[in-house]
């Protein structure tokens, strides 16, 4: 599925400073039994976002207006366990378009990069910043320069760079996948396959 | 250069090297399930792309279905319009489908070995985190993502770099009661739920190469919960008398091919890893989970540690042990114990049920205790009755569900209610994993046997 190409994202940004978070936390198994790709944003954290009788909890950040924005900010090892699409696309639906921490689990930063959210791993000390600054004013801006592959706290100037592949970079720059890649090879694969050990 | 098992199944599967990026990699196996693959197919459609080699692709319907009345119509209508998509979409690109009712349905990464469709050397993939357990055959085996599933129907490819690579060693024997699920607890423990991301583990030692191949499987199933793509284990002979004979194995001359390539396939002498770890079998006790990451595993017999000596967030510590209503240096004997699950990939397999068994034979089930036994597949279930171990479990006052991952993701009607204790052989304790509010500790069918017949955290060794 194509998505919005990333180029220059500046906004102000939803903390969420707890470590762990994990696929089921960010979309519970019970909501994946769609058949189309719709929807997830409404039951991103679901189980921390509501309660049972479904009235929102009021101490969950996103339900405090307060925090908006097109990124999140989470703690450490961020995305681990299921490898589940599902919540990648929760994040996306939502609105969200980056993601920042100090450390993300790997089918996760995959899933995040095949559908166009952008995965941004800072220091530690950057994302202890990033915290304390939003909460001090929850207005505070971002940048994050995907050409430059920089993220700027823009009240301060403090700035990081941060890693990506350079393939995976074009795509995002351009709103390809894998798949747009893997078509255009089809003829290579097949031979290929004919020569496999077994 | 010297290889390492890892690099030999990697290099070989590698169509192209793209500079600063991924690997284009083939996929030899491909499982599906209902869950993550309709989106896939859709996705398909509207690219209007074909299934390049369907026979390279096995579906299953296990996550979301019932385990009970399977002969019925499937109940909830979100579950059973994903059960339609997957077989209307087998039929549609000819792939075979084991759907509910098959007799070889179950779970994808039961049925996978059992069927001879797992194989060393192979590349395996499934939207599944816990497709690391074909590892256990010596092949490279992992979880993706739905768009990539979508690639490997269209291509048979996925867009991947390199991992890098750990060996985990462990040498000397195992106490009485000690079982590959606590192996795999005791390593996750001390290695953290983040300590191997970006690797792909091999396993080797002593322990390891004296396992059974269903031991394997459940430690290489459980490598995904310390962050690793996956794990592996040399293939040995072992494994090659678990696959012989079996329906999609390879027979006759092309055995004896595949035989003399499998076993050219492990770690060269001089190989080099770029993380390595000892750790020596006597030290392993039987373990238990206290927390919500199945990180937070200790011997069944110690306190819960503090947050000091875990180290790592105080805050997220804390809200884990409120989680769970638990406290700091309390000890895990003797907790009460609403639920018991033995099944999933981890541990629903044959060995499993008879490890269960052997525990509760001549016992009976404890009164407040809901046990839930639920074989991995129909071979499995099939198994436990020629075996008689159906006997055992009847007298015993227990009865077998039906074949799925039921309470493991807790997706169908299985969910552990809100607060109570379940002692679970899955795999993930993660807060409402089981169903919302559900508290898991995560332990071995030993363990999970011992707290059915006394109705708590119990050592199995006391019963053994
Ligand atoms: S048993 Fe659990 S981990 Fe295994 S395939 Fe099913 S849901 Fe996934």
């Amino acid at each position: 599925m194509a998505y919005d190409k990333f180029n220059i994202l500046q906004s102000s940004a939803v903390p969420l400073p707890i470590e762990n978070v994990d696929t089921d936390q960010i979309i519970p198994a019970r909501f994946l039994k769609a058949t189309e790709r719709k929807g997830f944003g409404d039951n991103l954290f679901r189980d921390w976002r509501y309660n049972a009788d479904n009235s929102p909890k009021q101490d969950f950040v996103l339900n405090n207006p307060i925090y908006k924005g097109k990124i999140l900010i989470g703690g450490k090892n961020f995305g681990s366990g299921s490898s589940r699409e599902h919540a990648a696309w929760a994040i996306y639906d939502y609105g969200f378009r980056c993601v920042v921490s100090s450390f993300f689990a790997d089918i996760f930063r995959n899933n995040c990069l095949n559908i166009g959210v952008l995965p941004v791993q800072v220091s530690p000390e950057f994302l202890e910043e990033i915290f304390s600054t939003i909460y001090v004013d929850p207005t505070t801006e971002l940048e994050i320069n995907l050409p430059e592959q920089t993220i700027t706290l823009l009240s301060m100037g403090k700035k990081e760079s941060f890693d990506i592949n350079t393939y995976k970079k074009s795509n995002m720059l351009n709103g390809f996948d894998d798949i747009d890649y893997l078509q255009n090879m089809k003829n290579e694969i097949q031979e290929f396959a004919t020569n496999l050990p077994l | 250069m010297s290889k390492t098992l890892f690099d030999k199944v990697w290099d070989s599967h590698v169509v192209r090297h793209i500079e600063n990026g991924p690997d284009v990699f083939f996929i030899d196996r491909h499982f599906i399930h209902e869950v993550t693959s309709p989106v896939a197919f859709l996705g398909l459609k509207n690219r209007g792309l074909q299934v390049l080699y369907p026979e390279r692709t096995f579906a299953t319907a296990d996550h979301n279905t019932p385990t009970i009345n399977q002969h019925l119509p499937v109940e909830d209508p979100l579950s059973a319009n994903q059960l339609k998509a997957l077989e209307d979409n087998s039929k549609e690109y000819g792939i075979s489908h084991w759907g509910l009712g098959h007799e070889k349905n179950g779970i994808v990464h039961v049925v996978g070995p059992e069927n001879g469709i797992t194989f060393p050397g192979a590349t395996i993939v499934c939207g599944d985190s816990h497709t690391s357990t074909h590892g256990a055959f010596g092949a490279i085996a992992f979880g993706i993502g739905t768009s990539e599933v979508e690639m490997v129907l269209s291509t048979q490819c996925i867009m991947q770099p390199k991992p890098k690579k750990m060996r985990i060693n462990i040498n000397g024997t195992l106490g009485k009661g000690v079982t590959p699920k606590d192996v795999a607890l005791y390593i996750i423990s001390k290695l953290t739920t983040s300590g191997a991301t970006g690797y792909f583990v091999e396993y080797a030692g002593e322990v390891f190469e004296n396992m059974s191949m269903e031991g394997r499987m459940t430690v290489c199933n459980l490598s995904i919960e310390m962050g690793a793509r996956g794990g592996m284990i040399a293939p040995d002979e072992t494994t090659f008398n678990y696959i012989k004979g079996r329906p999609l194995a390879p027979k006759g001359e092309e055995w004896d091919k595949a035989l003399a390539y499998w076993k050219t396939l492990k770690t060269e002498e001089g190989a080099t890893f770029d993380k390595e770890y000892t750790f020596s079998g006597s030290d392993i006790e039987p373990m238990i989970t206290y927390g919500t990451n199945p990180g937070m595993g200790m011997g069944i017999t110690q306190k819960i540690p503090t947050a000091d000596e875990v180290g790592g967030g105080k805050a997220t510590y804390e809200k884990s042990l409120t989680y769970m209503g638990y406290a700091e240096n309390e000890p895990m004997l003797g907790k009460k114990v609403d639920y018991v699950f033995l099944g999933s990939c981890t541990n629903g397999r044959i060995e499993d049920f008879r490890a269960f068994a052997s525990i509760v034979k001549g016992k009976k089930k404890a009164d407040d205790v809901t046990v839930w036994l639920v074989p991995g597949s129909h071979i499995v279930e099939q198994q436990i009755k020629e075996e008689g171990i159906l006997d055992t479990l009847t007298d015993a006052g227990f009865s077998l569900r039906q074949p799925g991952c039921s309470a493991c993701l807790a997706m169908n009607d299985d969910k552990i209610p809100a607060g109570k204790y379940a002692v679970s052989t899955s795999n993930r304790n993660f807060e409402g994993r089981q169903g919302p509010g559900a508290r898991t500790l995560l332990a071995s069918p030993l363990v999970a046997a011992a707290a059915a017949v006394t109705g708590v955290v119990t050592d199995p060794r006391e019963l053994l």
